[in-house]
């Protein structure tokens, strides 16, 4: 495991990350692999039970089986400590990123509209896919150069975004939706989405744009060996934004 | 509480013979309780006991300089990897379960093994199975196996392991008795090995995990039998059901307290659950050990001392810690709310004492009943059914007319089809280790830092940078080989593991054997067993590879007949530096390919036709003499391959196997996956028009062992191939990757395959038919 660390208070060029660690979370250790080790900032693994994100500049509700998945996706996570304060953060507009399960957690928690529910297929899917990004003007997309497919892993049962028509409407008409699944030529078409999302939807924020969620697993797509790198611009464009703020706070 | 009345009918229910009840009656100097009897029964079980593999196991080769922990010493065997940094791997069967109720079946075995490395004090960081189910026409066929797939998936995704390799194989011989043999790999440091020892009396013994219940009750005892038609009902109740979330809680509370240098010893409830993890850890410490049952937490009312100790609920740990440290163990696992109770302690006595609320229901000598359960040397009779299938000649066989549909037929064969609609359903790539997916020959995966367990907070090695390791695993068993020729097919199997590390870039670590084979009583298919083993043994002697542990599964049958026996071998092999690694399909246009290995085995006189992919999904046939496996030929081929592929040479390295050169070659040109429904094909074009006098069906589709195909720059090709013959290894350049089809060239004719027409059969096969 990960020693836990707290934020380095001082150096505006790291960035300090709260990894939310659950019972059952799984992509957590890989996600502060991403952020320390390939990109430099600090991270650390915060216990599901601590009330405080300790000075955190971002949060990231990494991948997983929080509290095994029982009832409902997500819908035991919502109710521990470490969300209470992650309600609060998002309220003062800090960023939030939810990974697969933290994804899941965010729309049990109310902080993203709509659910994730089981792949058409009933069937679990790992598998790269390739991504648009629809809106380029977010924390979570900024540095996407216009055009520019990403090819990311999935790995979930439920990753079917579902929202009633109203809200998918919405969500389009405020630039919420930042990424849709589609194929190599960038058609986003039934087949290119692994679960059968409303509208090939694979990621969202939330409507102050400071809270976030996708499926697929920029995390794993993070470094050369693993045969991908785009996922790292997600967490670029995230330390894009924070570094921005904190100038801006200077 | 009135117990059972012991009689000669239900010491046989028990299957415990006369003799072995006069043994134990010997042990124990008087008759044994009802618990008792229940505890021999499954400690002697052919699961717990290997009392009639024994005597075969011992021949194995487990010695090597690399070994820290060897076999049959702990819960898994440990090799040394370098750094300071060891491996833990091992693999176990979970058949009978599978084979009644395939999804729990399945899933708990993943969940066994996972314990078992945990066990060692290692971080599991990624999964394997190697299954075997029947003909996908039947619908019960179907239901297993997609039973057994999503119980592997559940189990697996749900923990977090990467499920990163495996196979899977169909035929008759398993219709109704699927196989199930899953295998776990753990990294961990040198100082952080765990032993399952209860060492130092009077320290307390620890229970962590749910509460017990009836579940899986005396299913160790229940593998040790022969499927019947009666078992799907009778036996239910003699499946576990799993908990991967528990399991998940259960590691990282394990490791971090193992950190704390608080445990003493520490080993997982799995077979014979806390009857077999009690006498176990005393046994290996030399100590006695003391619990009392109505301290176990339990899930059902008024269970029984008999049903408290051998059940196999799931996901429970017994922890032996060091006296006076019992708060930190406590304060661990109260953070990861997990349920624990302490319910006994060590002694002096060299006895397994069982009490229940103070009365003695068990008091049996630990090490005997552990150590010393009878050894049986059953006779050995050659099948009557090797007499007509060696006599199989090809005269009477004429050659393929149709090789553009023979090969379509193979790519579509469920045995050679891709595999995609299993593992797409396994979380392959969580923790960030793996390098290479499922698809190619073998799996490699990634160790680093976050691979380990916990260190203690005072540790020196804190902070020490950890030096980024590869290994590659693969697992093989051809078993039609094997029915053909136990020796010869078992020694295949591991020329074959051997041969598909060397193809990936890495130099064999290290063997776990899974041995699936029928009912030991019957003298041929204890023939099939012990020519098997020989034939591991020598394979894994000639190339150099301990064996560090296994399982057997014997028994595998039912009413229509015995399995085709199964030795599983799965192998692990270390990568020396990340630029090594390689894959199975073509890379560039224009570059070379080469042909290493004699194209045909012209001594084999069925031209490696025997036991065929093309036999069976073609002819229909599954006869013949299985191909011949040369091992000196095969060691010099693997050397001269691992030699050509650190030169950075070599772009692609792929054997030929189950349907020989041209399903290597047209696998090379299709297996590369880039994302959902985007394949990355590349054309070939082949000229095999100078290898003359031998029929086609040979040539194209036959299996002789020893081939790789790989793929070089055009401007390496001569240097290649002269490094190759340097070495005694044949070679020739066959051809040039590049074009949008696969063309082989032949003296009977030229053959053209469209590359998107094959990638589609092979790709989609499985998923057609379970649709």
């Amino acid at each position: 495991m990960v020693a836990l660390t707290a934020a380095i208070p001082g150096d505006d060029s790291k960035m300090n990350f709260a990894v939310l660690q659950f019972p059952g979370s799984n992509c957590d250790q890989d996600c502060v692999h991403v952020l320390r080790n390939v990109l430099g900032h600090s991270a650390w693994l915060q216990w599901h039970k601590e009330r405080s994100l300790r000075g955190a500049d971002a949060v990231i509700i990494p991948g997983g089986f929080s509290y095994g998945d029982y009832l409902r996706t997500g819908a035991i996570a919502r109710f521990s400590p470490v969300m209470q304060a992650v309600v609060e953060f998002a309220g003062n507009g800090g960023l939030v990123l939810g990974i697969c399960n933290g994804f899941q957690i965010l729309c049990e928690a109310g902080l993203l509209p709509g659910a994730l529910i089981r792949n058409r297929s009933l069937q679990f899917r790992c598998e790269h896919v390739y991504l648009k990004t629809v809106a380029p003007d977010s924390p979570f997309t900024r540095k996407i150069p216009e055009g520019r497919l990403l090819r990311i892993p999935v790995a979930h049962g439920e990753g079917c975004y579902f929202a009633d028509a109203a809200t998918i409407r919405r969500l389009f008409a405020n630039r919420q939706v930042l990424w849709q699944y589609c194929d190599a030529k960038g058609r986003v078409s039934d087949d290119a989405s692994p679960n059968g999302s409303v509208r090939n939807i694979a990621g969202i924020c939330n409507a102050t744009r400071n809270v976030a969620g996708l499926m697929p697993h920029p995390e794993r797509a993070s470094e050369g060996i693993l045969g991908c790198e785009d996922g790292r611009l997600v967490f670029e464009s995230m330390i894009e934004a924070l570094t921005e703020r904190k100038l801006a706070v200077k | 509480m009135n117990e059972p009345e012991i009689t000669l009918e239900l010491v046989q229910k028990h299957g415990l013979t006369a003799e072995e009840y006069a043994q134990i009656r010997a042990i124990l100097g008087r008759e044994p309780t009802y618990t008792e009897l229940g505890i021999f029964s499954v400690m002697w079980s052919e699961h717990c006991s290997y009392k009639n593999t024994r005597p075969l196991l011992k021949t194995f080769p487990t010695r090597s300089p690399r070994i820290l922990v060897g076999a049959g010493e702990e819960n898994a065997g440990i090799i040394d990897i370098g750094d300071g940094l060891a491996i833990a791997f091992k693999m176990e069967s979970h058949n009978h379960p599978s084979a009644v109720e395939p999804f729990q079946g399945a899933a708990t075995g993943v969940g066994g093994i996972i314990r078992d490395i945990f066990t060692m004090g290692a971080r599991p960081v990624c999964a394997l199975d190697s299954l075997r189910f029947g003909d996908l026409s039947s619908p019960e066929v179907r239901r297993l196996f997609a039973g057994v797939v999503a119980g592997i998936a559940h189990y697996g995704n749900c923990f977090g392991i990467p499920t990163i390799a495996g196979e899977v194989y169909f035929d008759k011989s398993f219709d109704g008795n699927p196989l199930v043999n899953v295998f776990c790999l753990g990294v961990l440091r040198h100082s952080q090995i765990a032993r399952g020892k209860a060492q130092g009396v009077g320290n307390p013994v620890f229970y962590v995990g749910p509460a017990t219940g009836r579940d899986g009750l005396a299913g160790a005892a229940f593998a040790s039998q022969d499927l019947t038609e009666e078992s799907a009902e009778q036996q239910r109740g003699a499946v576990q059901v799993g908990d991967p979330f528990m399991e998940k809680l259960l590691v990282e509370a394990c490791l971090e307290l193992l950190a704390t240098g608080a445990v003493a010893g520490i080993q997982d409830m799995g077979a014979a659950g806390l009857t077999c993890s009690t006498c176990e850890t005393a046994a290996r410490a030399c100590t006695g050990i003391e619990i009392e049952l109505s301290k176990v937490p339990q899930r059902a009312p008024n269970m029984t001392p008999y049903e408290i100790m051998l059940s196999e609920s799931q996901e429970r740990m017994l922890i032996i810690v060091k006296k006076g440290r019992e708060a930190e163990v406590q304060r661990i696992f109260d953070k990861w709310d997990l349920p624990w109770a302490l319910i006994g302690e060590v002694t002096d006595t060299g006895r397994m004492v069982v009490k229940n609320h103070g009365k003695v229901v068990a008091d049996i000598p630990a090490a005997k009943l552990a150590n010393e359960a009878p050894v049986y040397h059953r006779e050995a009779r050659e099948p009557e059914y090797l007499k007509s299938t060696r006599a199989f000649k090809l005269d009477d066989l004429p050659d393929v007319k149709e090789p553009v549909e023979a090969l379509k037929a193979l790519l579509s064969w469920p045995t050679i089809a891709s595999k995609n609609w299993v593992y797409r359903q396994y979380d392959h790539m969580v923790r960030n280790g793996s390098v290479v997916c499922p698809g190619s020959d073998a799996a490699v995966i990634r160790i680093k830092e976050d691979s380990l367990p916990p260190l203690p907070e005072n540790s020196p090695e804190r902070g020490q940078p950890v030096p980024e390791k590869y290994v590659a695993i693969s697992s093989d068993c051809n078993a039609a080989y094997v029915y053909l020729d136990p020796y010869e097919g078992s020694k295949i199997a591991v020329a074959e593991a051997a041969r598909n590390l060397a193809c990936a870039g890495a130099t064999p670590l290290g063997v776990t054997d899974n041995l699936n084979f029928g009912n030991p009583h019957n003298p041929e298919l204890f023939y099939q067993l012990k020519e098997a083993v020989r034939g591991v043994g020598d394979g894994c002697r000639a190339l150099d590879v301990p064996i560090t542990g296994g399982n057997c599964s014997l028994y595998n049958q039912n009413p229509s007949g015995p399995i085709d026996p199964v030795p599983t071998i799965a192998m692990v092999g270390l990568i020396e530096k990340p630029e090594h690694i390689t894959t199975q399909w073509f890379k560039d246009d224009g570059d070379a390919i080469i042909l290493l290995g004699d194209a045909v085995d012209l001594l084999d006189p069925l031209y490696g036709l025997g036991g065929s992919a093309y036999l069976q999904a073609v002819r229909k046939l599954k006869t013949g003499r299985p191909p011949r496996c040369e091992l000196e030929k095969e060691k010099a081929l693997q050397e001269v391959l691992l030699r050509l592929v650190r030169s950075g040479w070599v772009k692609s390295a792929h054997d030929c196997s189950e349907g020989g050169l041209a399903v290597a070659l047209a696998e090379s040109c299709i297996s590369q996956v880039v994302a959902r429904h985007t394949p990355k094909l590349i054309g070939a074009k082949v000229d095999l028009a100078r290898i003359k006098g031998i029929r086609l069906d040979a040539l194209l589709f036959g299996e002789s062992q020893g081939r790789v195909v790989v793929s070089t720059g055009p401007e390496q090709a001569e240097a290649v191939v002269a490094e190759a013959n340097r070495h005694g290894v044949a070679a020739r350049k066959i051809g040039v990757v590049g074009g949008r089809n696969l063309r082989i060239k032949t003296a009977h004719g030229t053959f053209v395959w469209k590359l998107g027409e094959i990638h589609d059969l092979w790709w989609n096969s499985i998923a057609r038919l379970m649709h």
